[in-house]
């Protein structure tokens, strides 16, 4: 069973932010984690620490009992040793690659049967020999999920993978991340800031404000619907 | 007047392509790397090496040569170490024709390339780390492919820049022929001879044709890679 803790501070480097800092802990397992907060609260610097895209100045992170991060004894594990899948907000996508070359370009091994498993999850078989400019925003963001499960991640870490696209095009993926909630083997955090999401995909949910853990607990923390629409 | 090349002509042809092909395929990874050091790295002296870059730019090139003279000559700090050690003196030769080629069009080529890097997605290559690519797969399979027409474009202008190349190389090449006398330096001995016009324009005419040459050429080469980057047929 994976489990990830983390406790730890962050401040950006450079002065985008003034005043902004992160002192974040909390603990994530089986299922999906919602980080769930407004924009600006921290819940993308809080993802990105964990991924080793950005560097804690305070703190550890640690995954199954060993430290990915730990600012006091210094030690810090690249991202690409971490063993994490990541969904940006944006596809991030290989333009150079075909779709079939973008999902298997972090699998550790290139048997079809897993592909074949993804690609059926995520609908995705006729993309395969597209290049990404040819895709929609929905498409994209399925072949980019498929491309962090094929990596077979520890735990799948999503950031705000449907904030950056329109409503119609969300409902082309988001039955694909309920399933995944459902069947995917490995863990998932998520960071959201949609009441829906939060409410349809979360396990357990992860409360972020200012930078801080506001609450922890269930997905009644996310408190009414706020009609948002999706 | 438009009868086929003499042999003294082909050896200048000739002798220009070789140079200008050496010192763009020296100069070019060269000036990738420093482009990217530019475009990405932060360390103290940086704008005092982007000066020295660009030094060839706004210095005369014969005073570019001069100091090249200076540096490669036999009691150079370059050329006298070269010289105890190999035997072998780098001034008047081809070698020195292509050095001084290659220097001068070393700041163009950094200014092609640093583009395409700064025009580089590093989200992409943040993509390509969390899916487990060491940093060095990460730049062969990401960064350097995206690069591609940029390098190109830098080669183009780097050659280019290469084959018109005078002042820099009759100082520190001399004008030796089939050694160091390149297109420029030929049709200035011509222009030099009584006479010696009809020679001068032949050359000319040669110069015009394989700039043109040189430019569809990478023309096409670069549309075909930037058609391959977007993904359509080729």
């Amino acid at each position: 069973m994976t489990e990830l803790r983390a406790d730890f501070g962050w401040r950006p480097k450079r002065r985008a932010a003034p005043g902004f800092s992160l002192a974040i802990a909390f603990e994530a397992a089986e299922g999906a984690t919602i980080l769930f907060g407004p924009s600006g609260a921290g819940k993308t610097a809080t993802l990105r620490c964990i991924a080793g895209l950005e560097r804690p100045q305070r703190g550890r992170i640690e995954l199954d009992g060993a430290p990915l991060s730990d600012a006091e004894a210094n030690h810090f594990t690249p991202p690409e040793k971490r063993g994490f899948g990541v969904v940006f907000q944006e596809a991030r996508l290989f333009p150079h690659m075909s779709v079939h070359a973008n999902l298997l370009y972090g699998a550790p091994d290139r048997k079809s049967a897993a592909l074949d498993e993804i690609v059926d999850l995520l609908g995705i078989e006729e993309l395969l020999e597209r290049r990404p400019q040819h895709l929609s925003g929905g498409e994209a963001q399925r072949v980019a999920i498929g491309r962090a499960l094929l990596r077979q991640p520890r735990m799948l870490l999503m950031d705000e993978p449907l904030a950056g696209l329109d409503g119609q095009r969300k409902e082309e993926v988001l039955p694909y991340l309920d399933a995944l909630t459902r069947h995917a083997g490995c863990p998932i955090l998520y960071v959201t800031h949609s009441v829906e999401e939060a409410r349809r995909l979360g396990d357990r949910v992860v409360k972020i404000e200012a930078g801080r853990v506001a609450a922890m607990g269930g997905t009644e923390l996310i408190g009414p619907a706020v009609a948002t629409a999706l | 007047m438009f009868a086929p090349l003499s042999p003294e002509e082909w050896t200048v042809l000739a002798l220009s392509l070789r140079v200008a092909a050496a010192a763009t395929f020296v100069a070019l990874p060269l000036s990738f790397w420093t482009a990217w050091i530019l475009a990405r790295k932060q360390f103290p002296g940086k704008a005092l090496l982007k000066g020295l870059i660009h030094m060839p730019l706004v210095l005369p090139p014969v005073v570019v040569g001069y100091l090249l003279l200076l540096a490669f000559g036999r009691r150079g700090w370059i050329g006298g170490p070269i010289y105890d050690w190999f035997g072998v003196s780098i001034a008047f030769t081809s070698t020195a024709a292509a050095v001084a080629a290659g220097v001068m069009a070393f700041p163009l080529m950094v200014r092609a390339c640093r583009l395409s890097v700064e025009a580089l997605d590093h989200r992409l290559e943040e993509a390509a780390l969390t899916l487990g690519a060491s940093r060095i797969r990460v730049f062969w399979t990401v960064s350097a492919p995206l690069c591609l027409p940029g390098l190109l474009a830098a080669a183009t202008l780097g050659f280019a820049r290469a084959i018109g190349e005078f002042g820099a190389t009759i100082v520190f090449a001399a004008n030796i022929p089939g050694e160091t006398r390149t297109l420029p330096i030929a049709i200035y001995s011509a222009l030099q001879q009584p006479g010696g016009e009809d020679a001068a324009f032949r050359l000319v005419g040669l110069s015009i044709l394989a700039a043109l040459a040189a430019l569809a050429a990478s023309e096409l080469l670069e549309r075909r890679t930037r058609r391959q980057l977007r993904g359509e047929a080729t």
